[in-house]
């Protein structure tokens, strides 16, 4: 039975403009700025979709997707399955839940320019202690404002330090919430640990990971400020990642136009591969 | 299948008790036959779940030993003493299928792929989940959920005992008796030793050969459905069992001689012991309506359907009586007779009256 009332809009009306305001109204500026050319003095010319063509046609986009998605992909397979192993590992009971909880939570309260600060400190092989203790005591040469391979590692370690803590908290809810019936079970029916963990923990986490797969998945893939702050996108290009590139296109070019298409490119794919990986993981439950 | 022996059974989840009140079991000894249907009902926190646990090996005693068929088992884990437990809430391996739930433990343990098919079927057809068999478990119903974990016990054909924790607490009302008679069946067809745990003492009656009714930590009588209705050792077992419970009232007790109310009681023999707290307890089934007796006023009548209850004051005192047929009315003076083969003495609980030969 479906009942409509028109009231109804009324309700949801100061919603609407919200997003209308902090979503909507944006975009929109940016799909101005998409096609459209300007020289200032706010006088406009029509340019169509050429500066989409121009984007998805340039090699550079194309590069800094290559690390976008080469980053993300790192994270994820390193974040993720960690995370879960640390959240196992975890106490249940006792003195020490709240002290792991606390230890777990700390690198996400970092303000995100102070991680790439803490981080770029951390590593410079003079006055760092990762740094010097690469280069002088261990003597492994390691430079990440010079080796490309060097800063990848920075990078992809400074993310994995500061956001496996997200999968550990949303994994370890999800196993405590496990009813010790089914732990019971499992030993009567005689399982083993790597089966309880493959048919009755891995399932019953498939929720919780599915959301902190796709909360990395979207934080990753337009992460900035840490990766900004620690290497500023090199040395060369070899760190520049999506958003670091649109930034230098939009506010160090002053190219409007295709830093606009740029962006509904980029917002598209983030969008795309979200819908995608949820759409594909709750298909199973709604039969 | 096995029989099962506990002996000087105690635990307590404290890890230093001291006093009796820290024991959530104090001193069980029972013996169960192989082969039988055995039901612990008592109400929450009795301790029934506690001993349950125990004999499947979830948890430690404290002390006293577990022995299946003589052999002690007190120190094994779950999984090596054989047994089956369904629990509360149906716990089903939701990923897999009901086939794969079906032939988990026996893959466990090793048994042949051309051996587990048959079982499964086997015990597909006595649940009449044949046509399930290839859906995923977490698309079942709650009540076929329950099934499942049922089956995933019975499977395996050399299990010591089946233990059913509460089985029936999230089935749906129009279900339960259909689920019930189900085990009900399954006993009869497997032969295994079951352990049923309930509060619910229609679950107990219909379900168990013999009944062991819990209160605190400590069991208060054993027995057949009928003896715990007839002759409750305890009044706790005659409260707790019956609907409504028996009636416990107030009496003096001079030189054998009981009265209530300032009315001698016949009770159903000799009394024994002496000092203590004396109460008499007589089931409302037993005390009738007639036209000598002792004097009451009707409180309240309650129609159940079958019969009615008739609740009538003594003094200060309300005495239940059920009654068949037509009632009196509510304020009217009645009296009341108490059969006396069915009236006995408790003495500080206990019963203290033996039966007349």
């Amino acid at each position: 039975m479906k009942t409509e009332n028109p009231k109804a809009w009324f309700f949801v009306l100061p919603v609407l403009l919200l997003v209308a305001f902090n979503a909507l109204v944006p975009i929109m500026t940016v799909v101005n700025y998409s096609v459209q050319e300007t020289f200032g003095n706010n006088v406009f010319f029509w340019q169509g979709l050429d500066w989409f063509e121009q984007i998805l046609r340039s090699d550079r986009f194309h590069a800094a997707l290559g690390r976008q998605f080469l980053f993300t992909f790192l994270i994820l397979a390193i974040e993720v399955p960690l995370g879960i192993i640390i959240a196992l590992s975890m106490p249940r009971q006792g003195f020490w839940v709240p002290v792991c909880l606390v230890i777990m939570a700390l690198p996400m309260l970092i303000p995100w320019n102070v991680v790439g600060a803490m981080w770029n400190i951390f590593t410079l092989p003079e006055i760092g202690l990762l740094g010097y203790l690469m280069n002088n005591t261990l003597g492994i040469p390691y430079d990440m404002t010079q080796n490309p391979f060097a800063a990848w590692v920075t990078i992809i370690t400074m993310d994995v330090w500061h956001w496996t803590s997200l999968v550990v908290l949303l994994s370890y809810a999800g196993l405590v919430s496990i009813p010790d019936a089914y732990y019971q079970a499992a030993k009567i029916d005689g399982a083993s640990p790597w089966k309880v963990f493959r048919y009755i923990q891995l399932p019953k986490l498939k929720m919780v990971l599915t959301i902190a797969i796709l909360l990395r998945f979207m934080d990753s893939f337009n992460v900035y400020t840490e990766v900004f702050v620690l290497t500023g996108g090199g040395p060369g290009n070899s760190t520049t990642l999506l958003s670091i590139d649109l930034v230098k296109i939009a506010l160090g070019q002053f190219d409007l136009g295709p830093a606009a298409a740029m962006s509904l490119i980029y917002f598209a794919i983030t969008l795309l591969v979200s819908w995608l990986f949820y759409t594909l993981m709750t298909k199973d439950d709604e039969q | 299948m096995a029989k099962i022996t506990l002996s000087n059974l105690r635990h307590s989840y404290l890890p230093n008790p001291k006093g009796q009140e820290d024991y959530a079991l104090k001193e069980i000894d029972l013996d169960w036959q192989d082969g039988g249907a055995y039901a612990l009902l008592g109400p929450s926190g009795c301790g029934k779940s506690t001993l349950l646990n125990i004999i499947s090996g979830l948890l430690a005693p404290s002390e006293g030993r577990i022995l299946f068929d003589d052999r002690d088992v007190t120190d094994l884990p779950p999984d090596q003493r054989n047994i089956a437990q369904v629990f509360q809430f149906p716990v089903i391996y939701d990923t897999m299928t009901v086939r794969d739930n079906l032939a988990f433990p026996l893959r466990n343990r090793g048994v042949p792929e051309t051996r587990i098919a048959e079982r499964v079927d086997e015990i597909a057809g006595m649940l009449e989940v044949e046509d399930m068999l290839d859906i995923r478990a977490a698309h079942l119903s709650p009540d076929n959920k329950q099934k499942i974990s049922m089956g995933r016990g019975l499977v395996r054909d050399d299990v010591n005992v089946v233990m059913f924790d509460e089985p029936l607490t999230v089935i749906d009302p129009h279900l339960k008796w259909k689920l019930r008679s189900k085990l009900k069946e399954l006993h009869q067809r497997v032969r295994a030793t079951m352990i049923y745990v309930t509060h619910d003492q229609t679950e107990a009656l219909t379900f168990a050969d013999q009944v062991v009714v819990m209160q605190d930590g400590e069991v208060v009588q054993i027995g057949t459905p009928v003896e715990l209705f007839e002759r409750p050792q305890h009044t706790f077992v005659g409260h707790f069992i019956g609907s409504p419970g028996m009636n416990v009232l107030p009496v003096t007790e001079t030189d054998g001689q009981v009265s209530f109310n300032g009315q001698t009681i016949f009770l159903e023999g000799k009394v024994t012991g002496q000092g203590g707290s004396t109460e008499l307890g007589i089931r409302p089934e037993f005390v009738s309506i007639a036209t000598t007796g002792i004097e009451a006023r009707v409180r309240k009548v309650s129609d159940v359907g079958r019969h009615s209850v008739v609740e009538a004051m003594v003094g200060d005192t309300p005495v239940k009586a059920v009654v068949e047929g037509a009632v009196p009315e509510q304020g009217a003076p009645v009296h009341l007779n108490f059969a006396q083969k069915q009236t006995r003495l408790y003495r500080d609980g206990w019963i203290a009256t033996e039966v007349s030969a």
